[in-house]
């Protein structure tokens, strides 16, 4: 068998799906300059046209047909080389819509191979979300804004030859630098892309992170049942109401709080949460009443916490909230756990407010904060800050 | 299972209850939804099909049945209807003929998994060239991959009773899937005979409640029905659908003989009639009403010396696959008279033929060849002469004498 190599792109529906295709397929020709021969393709089972929802792509390349043959016989490689991630939120645990399980972003990644992430984090503050694992591998941050843009629409900020110059440095095997610039000066004719591409390699570098060093939170997971052990007539068990729940300090029953199914979790489609400032809200139910997923809990002093174990935050709530900055959509990278802004809020009020504060100032103006394309022209607008962090990266 | 006893005095009075009426086929059907109290009726006209909807309509007129009776816009709305009743725990019945049953195929295809023991009946018809709406078996064939039990009829009596059985086959908790019951358009849906129409009382004892359990969708019994399956789910969702095609001949042959022993008419081997096989050197196997003609060829040709039998197949799905080998191997050789084709198929043979021959690969030791034979598409007659030239080949096959494996007859040259 020849040299068989296997790469996966982690990424946000909607938002890169055509970046994450762009990606893979850009690897493939690239290796073809090389004689190499490779497909590529989007996971099957993933739901791409949903807003967030991480979905993977993947390129599979061998120095020949057979030994490509043996990368296709199964559909989704269970082993990869490289494992790229286009939104560093991703970090926290990526499962597509066909839901699974909570599963870590290196999930694939053989030991001792490279997980590219696309961020302005350092390494530190990535390894608080990226779980542990048992074996070493190591990590490169690719610096730069994430790349968002829509379903069929391609943002053209650099990112696509950014990683493959980064690949290139990463897995020489898979091709060189010159067959990435080979590729753009035959396919993307842009001399500064080039550019890009060759700073990407200049500047690449990794950090070894040992086993067992990361996110030590357990994944969320489950046993799929038998044939004969699972309810028949393609039906499950429905959600109870749900009732009132108690004051961490009064002890005060009361308000709302949706019974929700133990096994379908959707955070991990979350690029950004809603947090709330109790003190300014004026309890219009807006918020709640507008969830698509009932994912406010109404509390027994009638304010509305979002449950963070069932948010995907697809930011309506920000939209519709008539007062200002009491609900704001802040880069899920500010957050290292799921638990209650109410119950923070009740516990120490002075203490939650200050965090709010700082918290809300670390998320940029409303139009750069929002993942979804408020006006025309949005991204064209994006691209020169995007490339000035690119370019000092 | 508990095993229903009645007293004698009370089968003396079922008797002297049981009335006989001169009906068709399709009124004998409505008749049966009727006893069975059935809860939920969709309509939507086709012929031959639309008769069964009108009988049971003027039964609901005269206000001898309370059912709901909900004519639809379409035949897809009106097994989707029957679907979601009967997942909220009703006894439902509907049908369909030819393309009419095609246009409701998507309701058809998903009902199977979600184990909804609806009962149809469908007024077999050719698939539309233009107009065209005499039989044709291909209509119900259609989904006999999908999950459904499909039975035939030749007779009103039988259409009757096969709708009483299909009710406890279709409701037993091992079973929950569709069931249909094939008439063949004119021959029976359309020709009156006598029939014996059975006790209230007793259809009482014979068919208890439908009882959805903890299948049943309703306010105290929260449940989610048919959300998103992937590919994590759909290998197990066909997996339950296959066991109950493991458990499907056990079921109605248990029903079968609490039939016989609750109403006293004797139907023998559910799976298929055997007649004049008795000391018989070849074979004829078909479904539906051709047995008259059949049976009629059968005789005359014994008068003639001539050893023939005839097996009419009741059940196609489940296929009692072993049984009908062991019936079939005693013969020199089987003709199978296909109402239906199945264009490409091994030997380009019709779709009973296909299966007939795959059971005796599998079961039989001896394999006697298997010669097809198409006829009767479109409403057109299978004659006693074609039976007779039938026999003929088969008997020349049964000599060793290699015949072509699919012919057609009536065709006009």
């Amino acid at each position: 068998m020849g040299q068989l190599f296997a790469v996966e792109v982690v990424y946000r529906g909607v938002f890169q799906k055509t970046l994450a295709k762009n990606i893979t397929r850009d690897i493939v020709l690239a290796a073809h300059n090389e004689g190499k021969l490779g497909i590529s393709f989007g996971r099957y089972g993933d739901a791409p046209e949903r807003n967030g929802i991480p979905a993977k792509s993947f390129a599979i390349v061998a120095n020949d047909e057979q030994t490509l043959e043996e990368g296709m016989a199964q559909y989704e490689p269970k082993h990869v080389d490289l494992t790229v991630v286009l939104d560093d939120t991703l970090s926290k645990g990526a499962e597509s819509w066909a839901w699974y399980g909570l599963q870590p972003v290196h999930h694939a990644l053989k030991p001792g191979a490279t997980l590219i992430v696309i961020s302005q984090e350092d390494a530190p503050a990535l390894l608080k979300n990226i779980h542990r694992r048992d074996k070493a591998y190591k990590l490169a941050i690719l610096k730069g804004i994430t790349s968002f843009s829509g379903m069929w629409v391609f943002k053209d900020d650099h990112t696509d030859v950014r990683v493959l110059g980064a690949i290139a440095s990463a897995l020489p095997q898979l091709f060189s630098l010159n067959s990435v610039l080979q590729f753009i000066n035959e396919k993307l004719k842009s001399e500064l892309k080039v550019i890009s591409a060759r700073n990407a390699f200049d500047r690449f570098s990794t950090v070894d992170v040992p086993a067992g060093q990361g996110n030590p939170e357990e994944l969320f997971k489950f046993e799929l049942p038998g044939w004969d052990h699972m309810r028949d007539g393609v039906s499950i068990k429905g959600q109870p109401q749900g009732g009132p729940y108690a004051d961490p300090v009064t002890g005060e029953v009361g308000g709302f709080r949706p019974a929700r199914n133990e096994l379908f979790k959707k955070y991990s489609t979350r690029s950004m949460r809603p947090v709330v400032n109790f003190s300014t809200c004026t309890k219009c139910t807006l918020c709640g009443l507008n969830c698509p997923d009932a994912s406010f809990d109404i509390t027994p002093d009638g304010h509305y916490d979002a449950n963070l174990e069932s948010c995907c935050g697809c930011g309506i709530c920000e939209e519709v909230c008539p007062v200002k900055e009491c609900v704001t959509m802040v880069n899920e990278s500010e957050f290292h756990d799921n638990k209650s802004q109410w119950e923070a809020f009740r516990k120490d009020k002075d203490a939650y407010l200050n965090w709010l504060e700082t918290t809300i100032a670390k998320a940029s103006p409303i139009e750069k904060r929002s993942h979804g394309f408020r006006y025309r022209g949005q991204y064209q607008e994006q691209v020169p800050e995007a490339l000035e962090v690119a370019r000092k990266g | 299972m508990a095993t229903l006893t009645l007293p004698v005095e009370e089968k003396k009075k079922s008797k002297i209850n049981e009335q006989e009426a001169l009906i068709t086929g399709a009124e004998a059907i409505a008749i049966a939804c009727k006893l069975a109290n059935v809860d939920v009726v969709t309509a939507y006209p086709i012929r031959p099909y639309d008769t069964v909807m009108q009988y049971i309509s003027q039964l609901v007129a005269d206000g001898e049945m309370d059912c709901e009776y909900i004519v639809a816009e379409g035949e897809h709305s009106q097994f989707e209807i029957v679907k979601h009743a009967s997942v909220c725990g009703a006894r439902v019945f509907c049908g369909s003929s030819g393309v009419g049953w095609m246009y409701a195929m998507e309701a058809l295809t998903v009902s199977p998994a979600l184990r909804v023991p609806m009962v149809c009946m469908v007024g077999n018809r050719a698939l539309d060239d233009p107009g065209a709406f005499g039989v044709e078996h291909n209509d119900a064939l259609a989904v006999r991959d999908l999950g459904w039990l499909l039975t035939w009829v030749d007779s009103a009596q039988e259409a009757l009773d096969t709708a009483l059985i299909a009710y406890r086959v279709a409701e037993d908790r091992r079973i929950f899937v569709p069931l249909a019951i094939s008439c063949d358009g004119a021959f029976l849906t359309h020709s009156q005979a006598l029939v014996k129409i059975p006790a209230a009382e007793l259809v009482k004892k014979f068919l208890p409640a439908y009882n959805r359990g903890d299948l049943l969708l309703h306010p105290d019994n929260v449940i989610s029905v048919a959300p998103q399956a992937n590919e994590d789910w759909v290998m197990e969702i066909r997996r339950q659908n296959y066991k109950v095609t493991e458990v499907a001949c056990d079921v109605i042959r248990e029903v079968y003989a609490e039939f016989e022993h609750t109403f006293g008419r004797k139907y023998g081997n559910p799976f298929f009639e055997e007649y004049m096989t008795e000391g018989a050197d070849v074979v004829l196997l078909g479904m539906g009403t051709m047995s008259t003609p059949v049976k009629v060829a059968v005789r005359k040709l014994r008068e003639e010396g001539k050893k023939v039998g005839f097996v009419r197949l009741r059940w196609f799905r489940p296929f009692a696959g072993p049984e009908i080998a062991k019936c079939l191997e005693r013969f020199k050789a089987v003709g199978v008279i296909d109402r239906d084709f199945s264009f490409g198929s091994p030997d380009l043979s019709g779709v009973v033929a296909t299966g007939v021959r795959s059971a005796m690969y599998s079961s039989s030791s001896t394999r006697p060849p298997v010669i097809g034979f198409i006829g009767g598409l479109g409403g057109r007659e299978i004659t006693v002469p074609d039976v007779e030239t039938m026999t003929d080949i088969v008997f020349r096959a049964a000599k060793g004498k290699a015949q072509p494996l699919t012919q057609w007859f009536g065709l006009r040259e």
